[in-house]
């Protein structure tokens, strides 16, 4: 496992900061699946606004690994995901799902940059 | 309150559905017996069931819909007796049930004539999933099947007998011709003429008088002394009227079946109801689905003590079916005698398509019709018909339609009364969607989400597309086919700007002509319209990212997440040695292997990390991309031809190859497909493609906007007797007029429908050159031709783009652990997703 675990000094939740990539790994506007020991993290660029977003990879529609494929994109402002498979949308703020009303939601992480490098914050358990 | 139902079909779901959306919860105890092992399904579609639907997927709603709702549901457990005085009902399993509104819902039965030796083995009826299960169990044993009866359920069940193999398949029919009741004459010579090119043996004027065999039937003996062997026969004659509980109970029944009730559905007893088609109202028994379920609202609104009355007062049984792929239809009033109007009929023996309207002497009003073969204007003419709308000055032109005519076609769905029923299903008004769209609802999904409206059978999304544009229109919107939030553009309008300014990537389209940042909808599209115009690797200038997810991998995502490899065998020629590498690469990657619909081999089952892989192998024994991920050309089909064939008339492989290679690689608002057959035998199918090619004495003739697909269409000859050349110069501009001007996602033959004066205004641009566009679509295709480069050499090429196809960006070389195979017939198939 190639992640190298920096626990952020300037934070007080329990948040395990991990090493995903460096930001010229990303296509800009796109996204890649990181490998977190079993995890795979779907990580989103959107190279316009500067932003970064990380949910899970696993579309929960058909428990597909392939939302790192998915287009990007907005609706309304709120930047979203459309899954390759059937194209479901989901929202890349709070992770629900834009296309129906199904309880179908993605966990989403947070993600930092520092010096070209891309961090993802895992929730550490207690 | 007690409701006691006596019955769980159609029409009972339908009041249960209605009764609790009007009565506050636990307002009243609600009990239905049903007689079948299963809740209600949805006996309309029960065909379906030989099509691969299970009984479930039928239902209308799961046995914990009923629990969720408070309703007590009795199943396998016919009711056997009505007690009126004590106003209670007992079951065949000894339930005694009180009530203080009883509804029958009854059904009906099939039909069986007394014709000796019905009780054989091999002898079925048609009406239940368990009657479809017993068939199913049957038929593998039996070669010949045979329906008695040629209406609307005879047919139906001709057609489940054809889908379960049994291919020898005969009808019979006492009258002169199929579905008298509903169609005219030519209409069921047509109709008749449709099904026999289907497979279908039908027997007219034929009355059978005993199922003979011993104890399993062997055939049909008819009063004509003849007989037809057959070892499984469908007995479909008509229906009985499930009256008997009501009968014994001594309430009123009719001479030939139903229970007789009022406008208020009451039968003799006010406080038991009849519904569906056990009931007889006006000496009718509605045998539709929609009139039962006027009934259940009607009931259901009168139990609920809903201030305003309903009453029923007939129906119109109006109705559009598919029988075996043809459409039939019949709407309003379709035999209107000759003395009081006048028919327009048109008939194309060809296509198989009849269509026949009534009209008033005086031509202002539409009274009813016919159509078989193409019923796509029901709904409109229907409606017409039903709120006496004034026709246009030439009344045809509601017939013809826009090819036939310059003029719009009657009024359309806009010149309807508020009152008019759009969606029949959810019985919602013109008024009602018009309100909604004026309040602010402008899509499609927001009217189906506040009137329900289109969200049944779908049949009605045309017209409510068409209310919504129109009602937009008349505030004084306009109406701009934009493609998205994001840019305020229609496709062509796009197009152009794109090419006169030479955008190059989506990122400067977004800059200059939109806001935001995108979505899927408007990156594909994007990046189709810079494909088609400039022919640049669509993975370079970051358009990778706006690329749609097959286009993206440049190969086909697959159930799991592999991907599929099809590399070009243009005109589905190859030689035995590059047969090898396929197999060699399908051995080493471990890939499933397939000849496909489109006459090359596809490999199925690759992860994303080894396609850079498979194709540098590929690619060095000489194939390329195949493009089977694209919105692109696909496969140019060709039959043997004149090489080896002993009719070919000319070598349509050769012809095939080289338009293959023409037009490769070359990418459009929706794929493209082709194909030459060497002679009128049209081997190679080329009618049903985007353009076709068939030999003849003198050329090349030339077809334009058919395909396959879920709407199959045939192609229209474009021009005759070609030279290759021209046939060439004529596709360049067939081609690239497409290009530009269709909206994204359409195929040649649904923008060929809809584009203003159809074929012939196409042969003006193409052969006519009738804009004046015909050297400037040339010189465009050719420098598209001559840009061709094969896109998986450049990536494999480019250990920058290579780059991309990996799972994990901070584990390359890892594949996706998750990926599973099972094992079918010696090869990997993808595991089964949830
Ligand atoms: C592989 C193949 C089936 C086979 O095993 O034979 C196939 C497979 C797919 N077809 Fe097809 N079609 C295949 C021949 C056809 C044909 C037959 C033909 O081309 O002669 C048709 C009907 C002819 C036509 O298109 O007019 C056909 C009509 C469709 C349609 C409906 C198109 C339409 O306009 O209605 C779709 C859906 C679409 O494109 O939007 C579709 C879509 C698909 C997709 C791409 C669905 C998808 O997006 O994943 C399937 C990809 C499977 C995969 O994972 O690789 N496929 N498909 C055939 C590939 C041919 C080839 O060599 O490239
Ligand atoms: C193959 C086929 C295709 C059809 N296609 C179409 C079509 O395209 N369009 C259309 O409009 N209509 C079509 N119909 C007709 C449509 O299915 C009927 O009009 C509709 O099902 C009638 O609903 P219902 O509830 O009145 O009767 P049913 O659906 O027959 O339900 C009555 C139920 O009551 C039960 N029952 C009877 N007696 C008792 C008792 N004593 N106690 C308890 N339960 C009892 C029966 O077992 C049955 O389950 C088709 C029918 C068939 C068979
Ligand atoms: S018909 Fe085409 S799209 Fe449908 S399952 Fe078969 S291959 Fe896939
Ligand atoms: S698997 Fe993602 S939308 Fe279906």
């Amino acid at each position: 496992m190639s992640a190298i675990i920096s626990t952020s000094t300037n934070t007080t939740t329990n948040i395990v900061w991990f090493f995903a990539c460096n930001v010229i790994d990303v296509p800009p506007n796109g996204g890649v699946c990181v490998k977190y020991d079993d995890v795979q993290i779907a990580l989103f660029r959107f190279a316009r606004r500067d932003a970064w977003y990380a949910t899970q990879n696993m579309c929960p529609h058909r428990q597909q690994m392939a939302l790192s494929r998915g287009m990007t994109g907005t609706h309304n402002g709120e930047p979203k995901v459309a899954c390759p498979f059937h194209k479901k949308t989901f929202s890349l703020e709070d992770g629900r799902c834009l296309s129906d009303d199904q309880e179908c939601s993605l966990t989403t992480y947070p993600v930092r940059v520092e010096n070209e490098k891309v961090y993802i914050g895992i929730m550490q358990e207690a | 309150m007690k409701i006691v139902i006596i019955g769980n079909g159609m029409v009972s779901y339908k009041f249960c559905e209605k009764i609790i959306a009007k009565l506050p919860s636990r307002a009243a105890e609600i009990v239905v017996f049903g007689e079948e092992p299963r809740p209600a399904y949805d006996r309309v579609h029960l065909s379906e069931f030989f099509a691969g639907k299970t009984a479930d997927d039928l239902l209308m709603a799961p046995a914990d819909w009923y629990a969720a709702n408070d309703i007590t549901l009795h199943l396998g457990d016919p009711v056997q007796q009505i007690d009126r005085n004590t106003k209670t009902v007992h079951s065949y399993k000894g339930i005694t049930e009180a009530y203080d509104y009883l509804v029958i819902a009854t059904g009906s039965s099939a039909f069986v004539p007394p014709i000796p030796g019905v009780d054989k083995k091999g002898v079925f009826i048609y009406r239940t999933i368990e009657d479809l299960e017993l068939m199913r169990d049957y038929a593998p044993k039996a070669k010949r099947g045979v329906v008695i009866g040629g209406g609307l359920l005879g047919l139906e069940a001709a057609k489940a007998l054809l889908d379960l193999g049994i291919s020898d398949t005969h009808v019979i029919e006492f009258a002169p011709r199929l579905m008298p009741r509903q169609i005219d004459e030519s209409g069921s010579r047509i109709l008749e003429q449709q099904l026999r090119q289907l497979g279908l043996q039908i027997h007219t004027n034929k009355n059978t008088s005993e199922v003979i065999g011993g104890d399993t039937m062997t055939g049909l003996q008819f009063a004509d002394e003849s007989i037809l062997e057959a070892d499984m026969l469908v007995i479909s004659a008509g229906i009985k009227p499930r009256d008997e509980l009501a009968k014994l109970s001594g309430l009123e029944t009719g001479h030939r079946g139903g229970i007789v009730v009022n406008e208020k559905l009451q039968t003799t007893d006010p406080e038991i109801f009849a519904i569906g088609e056990c009931a007889l109202y006006n000496g009718m028994i509605y045998g539709l689905v929609a009139p039962g379920y006027e009934m259940a609202e009607v009931v259901a609104s009168h139990i609920a003590g809903e201030a305003q009355e309903k009453a029923f007062t007939g129906f119109d049984m109006s109705t559009k079916l598919k029988l075996i792929g043809v459409d039939v239809a019949s709407f309003g009033d379709p035999f209107a005698p000759a003395d009081t109007s006048r028919s327009i009929v048109f008939e194309d023996t060809m296509k198989g398509v009849y269509k026949r309207i009534s009209i008033t002497n005086d031509g202002k009003h539409l009274l009813g019709g016919i159509l078989i073969g193409d019923a796509d204007a029901y709904n409109i003419l229907l409606q017409t018909a039903k709120n006496k709308v004034i026709l246009p000055p030439n009344p045809e032109d509601v017939l013809l339609g826009a090819r036939g005519g310059s003029q719009e076609a009657g009024p359309g769905v806009l010149g309807l009364p508020d009152d008019a029923i759009i969606c029949s299903c959810e019985s919602v008004s013109k008024g009602s969607i018009c309100a909604a769209v004026e309040a602010g609802n402008e899509t499609l999904d927001a009217i189906k989400k506040c009137t329900k409206a289109g969200t049944c059978c779908g049949g009605c999304t045309p017209m409510v597309k068409d209310l919504i544009t129109g009602t937009m229109k008349a505030q004084g919107k306009y109406i701009r086919n934009v493609i998205c939030e994001h840019f305020a553009y229609s496709r062509q309008e796009l197009y152009d700007l794109i090419r006169i300014k030479n955008v190059r990537s989506f990122d400067d389209a977004l800059d200059h002509y939109g806001h935001g940042d995108g979505c899927e909808i408007c990156k594909p599209v994007i990046a189709s319209i810079m494909a088609s115009l400039w022919n640049d690797m669509i993975l370079d200038k970051g358009n990778d990212v706006v690329q749609d997810s097959n286009d993206r991998f440049l190969a086909n995502i697959q159930k799991g997440g592999t991907y599929s490899v099809v590399p070009r065998i243009p005109g589905g020629e190859i030689t035995p040695a590059k047969l090898l590498v396929i197999a060699q690469v399908a051995l080493k990657y471990n890939l499933y292997t397939k000849i496909t619909g489109g006459q090359r081999i596809d490999l199925f089952g690759a992860h994303l990390d080894d396609l850079p892989n498979i194709w540098e192998e590929l690619i060095d024994a000489g194939f390329e991309s195949g493009h089977a991920y694209g919105k692109a050309l696909r496969t140019v089909k060709s039959c043997v031809g004149s090489t080896w064939c002993r009719f070919g008339l000319h070598d349509s492989v050769s012809f095939a190859i080289q338009i293959e290679e023409r037009y490769r690689g070359l990418r459009a608002p929706h794929k493209i497909k082709s194909a030459v057959s060497g002679c009128i035998r049209e081997c190679a199918e080329a009618q049903s493609k985007d353009f076709g090619i068939i030999a003849t004495e003198k050329g090349w003739n030339l077809y334009v906007g058919g395909n396959g697909g879920s709407k199959p269409q045939h192609a229209i000859l474009l021009a005759a007797d070609l030279d290759s050349e021209t046939c060439i110069r004529y596709i360049d501009r067939f081609l690239m007029f497409y290009i530009k001007t269709a909206d994204p996602l359409t195929r040649t033959a649904t923008w060929l429908n809809k584009l203003d004066g159809g074929i012939t205004y196409l042969r003006n641009v193409v052969i006519n050159d009738s804009l004046g566009i015909a050297a400037e679509l040339e010189a465009e295709m050719q420098s598209l031709v001559d840009k061709y480069k094969c896109e998986w050499k450049e990536v494999v090429d480019s250990p920058e783009l290579r780059k991309r196809f990996s799972h994990f960006v901070n584990a390359p070389g890892t594949k996706d652990p998750t990926v599973k195979f099972d094992t079918l017939r010696e090869q990997k198939k993808a595991a089964e997703w949830k």
